[in-house]
């Protein structure tokens, strides 16, 4: 999903292309356009809440360091923020998140990669072990995201792609796609070892790693059939590892 | 004593799996499991059923329980529901509004 920012700061475009290398292009036609104003930094409070709410067809998004706005049917929107690469980034998350819910995808908590030309996610709370597994991935091994999963609805099923959003690891993922082969739900554990478990459980653990931010009933109905059709359609299972490699022995 | 009916919130979203029904609030994205006597409240909540109809003909046949216990145990469940807007509950019969969210 090309995005387009529009800033006259060079040195905040050249932050910009720094924080996403790897997912520049210079595709003609963008899905998404944003104008960036920059304003001085203030105060804020980082660990403020994010708002997220709709008036007349526009969507309006607030937090301590940023006021964006987006539109749907315009595919246009702007930020006002100072010049850091961490204000827009929440806003493109944000964003993404409102655009992938209406067609059936999300942005998940997870780690992903792509082996054998499919791709594996690995759900679970900050501590769960999304960093662990993605730094003990075997060469083989692409990695998408060690934070942030990006999935989107196809008719034939699901396609994981690869993100800038990173966590722990603070590495970009790689920016290529495969189709979702298994949701792993992370679980920390003595041996290694995979557990099914019911469908009602896959789809109450997915609900609580899907990213979702907007105070918004017809959006929150749309996530929340969204994550039982991923459920109805990709296998869940509980993956518990130790810290060792030899847990990618089970993701093939 | 007057009687209670029940009606569905259709803003919130609402799904069967596994003999297992879930909501989410619409309001603020809360995720509620609702226990076999919750699911029985909230499937038979169509406005125009009076709690103690629900209670006597589900509940009690589901669970072998005596009536006014289990009325009186419905009825707190009901108020709680509706402290999450996940129903509605009046005196009088509830007119239907929008379809509720739920789907199979």
């Amino acid at each position: 999903m090309p995005v387009r920012v529009n800033t006259t700061d060079p040195e905040f475009l050249a932050m910009l292309q720094e924080r996403y290398a790897g997912f520049v292009g210079s595709a003609e036609r963008a899905d998404m356009e944003f104008d960036v104003d920059l304003a001085p930094p203030r105060f804020s409070d980082p660990e403020a809440d994010v708002r997220v709410t709709r008036s007349q067809g526009r969507w309006l998004l607030e937090r301590g360091d940023f006021r964006a706005e987006w539109s749907p049917a315009l595919r246009r929107g702007w930020v006002r923020q100072s010049a850091n690469p961490y204000s827009i980034d929440a806003v493109l998350r944000i964003v993404h998140t409102l655009v992938l819910a209406r067609q059936g995808g999300f942005l998940l908590h997870s780690a992903s990669a792509i082996r054998n030309g499919r791709a594996f996610l690995f759900a679970g709370v900050s501590g769960a072990g999304k960093t662990t597994i993605s730094r003990l991935a075997p060469p083989d091994a692409t990695l998408l995201t060690d934070e942030i999963s990006y999935v989107r609805r196809q008719e034939s099923g699901y396609i994981a792609f690869g993100t800038p959003f990173t966590g722990e690891l603070a590495k970009l993922g790689e920016n290529v796609s495969a189709p979702v082969a298994a949701l792993y739900l992370l679980a920390q554990g003595p041996e290694n070892r995979i557990d099914a478990i019911s469908s009602a459980e896959a789809a109450r653990r997915l609900l609580a790693n899907v990213l979702f931010f907007a105070e918004d009933e017809e959006l929150v109905q749309s996530a929340f059939h969204s994550a039982f059709e991923f459920v109805s359609r990709v296998p869940v299972s509980q993956l518990t590892f130790v810290p060792d490699a030899r847990v990618w022995e089970l993701i093939r | 004593m007057s009687r209670l009916y029940l009606a569905r919130n259709p803003r919130v979203a609402a799904r069967a799996l596994d003999g297992e029904m879930m909501i989410m609030s619409g309001r603020d994205s809360t995720l509620f499991t609702l226990n076999k006597t919750a699911t029985i409240i909230w499937q038979s909540a169509d406005g125009s059923t009076p709690l103690d109809e629900i209670v006597e003909r589900k509940i009690c046949v589901e669970f072998d329980v005596e009536r006014s216990a289990a009325l009186h145990d419905a009825e707190s469940l009901a108020r709680e529901l509706a402290s999450h807007e996940i129903l509605q509950i009046s005196e009088q019969p509830i007119p239907p509004r929008n379809p509720a969210g739920e789907s199979r």
